[in-house]
């Protein structure tokens, strides 16, 4: 069984692969059709390095790491917000772009709930800022 | 044109009722590659005590979409979409939404302001289910290019 957390334990990192398939696969499944997640020429034409993901995108992604953290349980996690700091400009070949997720839980307060910073790195940039959740500490698990 | 800061404060009404399905959350947690089978297959929801199968932390997003098109569409708020950037996104959840939820979103203009050539518009969404039954809240953070910007 997991150890139970505390201030300062770090959450296994976690890995996502973001090709141009899955911006389309997101664009149809969430319904935001905005040409910059997938038309190279309006990106560039408004002045961004290429197509980008979609920030929701990201930050679903992230809350795959914070499901994973907690055991699988995503009602462990109960407040969640991010800041949009970088768009990721995602390649037009097979590998993609990978996504690194981090956390580390800052408290663990008296009402059992951890406070959790996350960290989104891609292409040694940080593409969230000031992303944090709320989560069951109970449910966490430092793998 | 600025955004008009006497919206602050200003509650749009409700949105129209959105049926959460089974496979609309299926097709979400592929999109996001999400494995979890609490995402798609009701008796291990039932296992995890849910009444069906619960959507992804931030599904929610596409059930305020229609609060979006209100902001858009007020014609005397001046939010013109195609200078509109995601600034910062907030989920506040109660419970997670499940397969069967019908689902009400009320929107909220909480701060409007204005730095550096930016606007900056905070609105909070209020998802209840048709009997009222809080669900979730998403606050969002839209920052606005100028004009020249």
């Amino acid at each position: 069984m997991s150890a139970t957390v505390v201030a300062g334990t770090a959450l296994p990192a976690q890995t996502y692969t973001i090709t141009r398939a899955d911006l389309i696969r997101y664009a149809g499944a969430s319904g935001d059709f905005n040409p910059i997640h997938w038309s190279q020429r309006v990106a560039t034409g408004v002045g961004l390095p290429g197509v980008i993901a979609h920030g929701m995108l990201t930050m679903a992604l992230a809350s795959r790491a914070l499901v994973t953290w907690a055991g699988g349980d995503p009602s462990a996690v109960t407040d969640y917000s991010v800041r949009f700091a970088r768009p990721i400009a995602v390649p037009d070949d097979d590998e993609g772009i990978v996504l690194s997720v981090g956390g580390l839980v800052r408290s663990v307060g008296e009402d059992g709930t951890a406070q959790v910073d996350i960290t989104a790195i891609c292409a040694g940039e940080k593409v969230l800022a000031q992303a944090k959740a709320v989560v069951r500490a109970a449910a966490l698990s430092a793998g | 044109m600025p955004l008009d800061p006497g919206y602050v404060g200003h509650t749009f009404p409700p949105t129209a009722p959105y049926r959460v399905g089974r496979e609309k959350i299926r097709e979400f947690a592929d999109a996001i590659g999400a494995p979890e089978a609490v995402y798609r297959d009701p008796a291990a929801a039932a296992a995890m005590g849910f009444p069906d199968v619960i959507a992804p932390p931030t599904f929610p997003i596409m059930v305020a979409h229609p609060t979006m098109q209100q902001l858009i569409d007020d014609p005397h708020l001046g939010l013109d979409f195609s200078r509109v950037v995601h600034g910062e996104q907030r989920f506040t959840y109660t419970r997670p939404i499940h397969a069967g939820d019908v689902l009400v979103c009320v929107c909220t203009i909480d701060d409007i302001s204005e730095r550096a050539g930016l606007s900056f518009l905070t609105s909070s969404t209020a998802i209840a289910t048709e009997d009222g039954e809080p669900v979730v809240v998403g606050t969002a953070k839209l920052v606005v290019r100028g004009e020249e910007g």
